[in-house]
């Protein structure tokens, strides 16, 4: 191929003063030829997103591009002004943000919405425009197209929203498709379709896609080209198989490595112990009292839900959203009351217990929370976020506050970190504090959940890590939610899978992993990205 | 960057800053400047401004000084917006958290019980409430703070709505926190910004209030008030004219400088959104 449809050169972007980097990205060079994907891989901070922004003219305020050049068919993307930027906009380059929830309007149907890109650069007829609508729909593979047509946002999942996406981003068949994250936000088994139809679309089309991601598994699906980056410079560059099979450079390695890819958990030993945490016949149902016009709706949460964690085991809760997972978690810690069913911690009935009594029990059960900037209150410092509990149970505060010390220390941090504010920490520290702020009240059993999805791969590991040594060492039980069957295999012992609130297999991790029963188990084993990459050499290896 | 230096950044709230910095200067050396009570006859009715020195504002129908009537007249202002703004939030913070926090009946009680305020129009009902408990000082704090609380006890109550489901609440309810501690320790300082940008833009409003209220003459009789200044003037506009925009310029310039800060302060709190200017 002669002149590559893409071309960024030696571009560097500054950052506003104040940040915590020069430059956003520094001396940044790739080529993206017609026909072709390439990943921009990273972890959070490492400036690929930014170098789409700037393509797309969409750079935040402050930043601003201080040197070299984004060609686009030969012209400069950088000095071009807003007029004939926005011509190509949306005709010539198209891009897919990673939220399906908030980069649709609420407010307006489907059809107007893709309609609208027409109208946007006055093309075609009302009616011509809606005929449009609906075959890009038809080839985003909507189910029943037409109805998805007068639906309004909220009426679709995240994955039928994705696709709308997709469809207004092909609406006037871009050369250049931009994929910011785009399916970061869902569930492994539509994310599998997704890429399948991404791919399957730039095939048809001749496109060239830039496919921005922090998974190398989802890099594994889809890539012909790699570009890994770090702190806004380039690490490493290659064609997919080079750069998944032979990384050169040992961050790329580093973060090949921190992913579970082949998803066979370890055999552990099967330790003999009694249950800690039984659980019996659990039921929740959501329901939202109906007005004159509307029925009550009614969402089943949890249905007949008995399991039990031993003590010192790891019972990983695995299933996409929506499958009850949270709802048991947060029944458990109780922060939601059941229906119907007995929870019994040894041989306390949480659910009997009132007042000053469940206080008490409920310390032995603590949690630890998704998102690291949501879980600690801003205006708090740190050692007092963790000493609160104690001091809530009647420690005294100076005491409190030294086994805060101790336990930042206990989850590698420094002591000083007391003293601190949560802003002033990243997303994997705060977690850790989480996790402090969990164990300061000596609870026999920790809910995790999803306490590791919002982290960095790199990060996400070091995380788990810490748990399982502090399992070991404060004898532990966890009973680990995720979304996500490579971190559960990672770290769970025995799995229980859920689906639409009710339990359809458990077992041993391994046993689920290698041998699953149920028809959905397996739908989920196969949707993990990159597995089908990591299974053959393990193959190769085993024959 | 400091608070005062984003503070700052916006140029509107510092001028206003400095224009209620001399307003306040202004009440505070009132009793030195004028130690004789601005209600004393002291020249000749209806002196222009630099007709005779020593009376650089003039004088009113009765022949007191305009520039003493303004000085303590400053005084009452800013201590009434001030006292009742304190008297309505401490009536709406905590109805506002409770109803946000509690939810369900309490919530639909309390809320109802704002409602109740907030469908009488709020001057009438500080005139109803003035006239009732006959003009004092202490009424007319009471009645601006009456009328004034309901939309304090709707943000709180907001706020908290959205707050206590953050996961930092749920985590202290976790750990045995009590209900009390969960509201002032957790909740109450992240609902402070918007409450007290909504308590400058309140001073400001009850000066109003209060204005209005003494330019009906049911100011209190004992207190000299830019309000009654300027009622004690209407009937006089057109031969005497100044006697009714001296102290309307003087609470203009004051609510003015109150809505500027308040939108330093806003930005000053709220740095994401300030940057979009």
């Amino acid at each position: 191929m002669s002149e590559p449809l893409l071309r960024i050169d030696r571009l560097a972007l500054t950052l506003p003063d104040g940040a915590d980097r020069l430059y956003a990205v520094d001396n940044v060079s790739y080529d993206l030829s017609a026909g072709e994907i390439l990943c921009v891989v990273g972890e959070s901070g490492s400036g690929k997103s930014m170098t789409a922004n700037a393509v797309m003219g969409l750079l935040p305020t402050g930043v601003h591009a201080s040197r070299g050049r984004a060609l686009f068919d030969g012209q400069d993307l950088l000095a071009m002004d807003e007029i004939s930027h926005r011509a190509l906009r949306g005709r010539r380059i198209g891009m897919i943000f990673q939220e399906p929830m908030t980069a649709l309007n609420p407010l307006m149907r489907v059809g107007e919405q893709i309609a609208e890109v027409f109208e946007a650069h006055g093309l075609l007829t009302p009616r011509t425009r809606k005929e449009k609508a609906l075959a890009l729909l038809e080839e985003v593979r909507l189910p029943d197209p037409e109805a998805a047509l007068r639906a309004y946002p909220f009426e679709l999942s995240g994955g039928q929203r994705q696709r709308v996406m997709i469809a207004m981003a092909l609406a006037l068949e871009p050369e250049l498709l931009i994929a910011d994250e785009p399916t970061t936000a869902l569930d492994v088994t539509t994310q599998a379709q997704i890429l399948h139809l991404v791919k399957d679309l730039q095939q048809r089309h001749g496109m060239a896609v830039m496919f921005i991601t922090h998974d190398f598994g989802v890099v594994a699906e889809i890539a012909d080209r790699v570009c890994v980056m770090r702190e806004g410079r380039i690490v490493e560059m290659g064609s997919a198989s080079e750069v998944l099979d032979n990384p050169q450079h040992e961050y790329t390695r580093a973060l090949i490595e921190a992913i579970p890819g082949d998803a066979v958990p370890p055999s552990r030993d099967e330790a003999q112990a009694k249950p800690l945490l039984s659980v019996k016949g659990l039921d929740k149902v959501y329901r939202s009292s109906g007005g004159w016009f509307q029925p009550k709706r009614e969402v089943v949460a949890l249905e007949g839900i008995d399991f039990t964690v031993d003590k010192g085991e790891t019972l990983g809760v695995v299933g996409e959203s929506g499958s009850g997972k949270s709802t048991l978690g947060r029944c458990i810690v109780g922060l939601n009351t059941p229906d119907s069913g007995e929870i019994r911690l040894n041989d306390v009935d949480l659910r009997a217990l009132e007042g000053r009594e469940l206080r008490e029990h409920r310390r032995r059960i603590q949690m630890v929370f998704q998102d690291p900037y949501a879980s600690l209150n801003p205006r708090i410092r740190v050692g007092m976020a963790i000493a609160q509990g104690p001091i809530a149970n009647g420690v005294a505060k100076a005491e409190a506050m030294k086994q805060a010390r101790e336990l930042l220390a206990t989850v590698g941090l420094d002591a000083s970190a007391a003293e601190r504010y949560p802003h002033e920490f990243s997303g994997g520290q705060r977690q850790r504090i989480g996790i402090a702020r969990a164990l300061a009240l000596n609870p026999e059993l920790i809910v995790a959940d999803e306490a590791v999805s919002a982290l960095d791969v790199s990060i996400q590991a070091q995380v788990l890590k810490l748990l399982d040594t502090l399992k070991k060492e404060f004898e532990l039980s966890l009973l680990f939610i995720t979304h996500d069957l490579r971190v559960a295999a990672q770290i769970c012992d025995r799995l229980i899978v859920m689906q639409k609130g009710r339990i359809v297999e458990h077992g041993s991790a391994t046993e689920i992993f290698l041998s699953p029963q149920h028809a959905y188990t397996r739908e989920l084993l196969a949707a993990i990205p990159g597995r089908a990459h990591h299974a053959e050499p393990a193959r190769a290896a085993a024959v | 960057m400091s608070f005062f230096k984003r503070f700052a950044q916006n140029r509107g709230a510092l001028g206003g800053l400095v224009i209620l910095g001399l307003v306040v200067l202004l009440a505070l050396l009132a009793p030195f400047l004028y130690p004789d009570s601005p209600w004393r006859m002291v020249q000749r009715p209806f002196l222009a401004p630099g007709e005779v020195s020593g009376f650089w504002l003039g004088t009113d129908v009765m022949g007191r000084d305009v520039a003493a009537g303004l000085a303590h007249g400053a005084w009452v202002s800013l201590l009434i917006g001030l006292i009742s703004t304190v008297v309505a939030l401490a009536i709406g913070v905590p109805l506002g958290a409770l109803a946000g926090y509690f939810g369900g009946k309490i919530d639909d009680a309390l809320m109802r019980f704002t409602e109740f305020f907030q469908t009488i129009p709020n001057f009438a009902l500080a005139i109803v409430l003035v006239a009732i408990m006959e003009p004092s000082t202490v009424s007319i704090v009471l009645a601006i703070a009456i009328v004034s609380w309901p939309p304090v006890a709707r943000l709180v109550r907001g706020e908290f709505l959205s707050i206590k489901h953050r996961e930092y609440v749920e985590a202290a309810r976790l750990v045995g926190q009590t209900h009390r501690d969960i509201i002032i320790k957790q909740i109450l300082p992240n609902t402070l910004s918007p409450v007290i940008v909504l308590a400058s833009l309140m001073v400001a409003t009850a000066i109003l209030l209060e204005s209005s209220l003494s330019f009906l003459g049911l100011g209190d009789p004992d207190t000299m008030s830019w309000g009654y200044m300027i009622g004690a003037a209407r009937t006089v506009m057109r031969q005497a004219w100044w006697l009714s925009v001296i102290p309307g310029v003087a609470i203009l310039l004051t609510v003015l400088a109150l809505n500027l800060v308040g939108e330093g302060l806003d930005d000053a709190l709220n740095p994401q959104l300030a940057r979009q200017r």
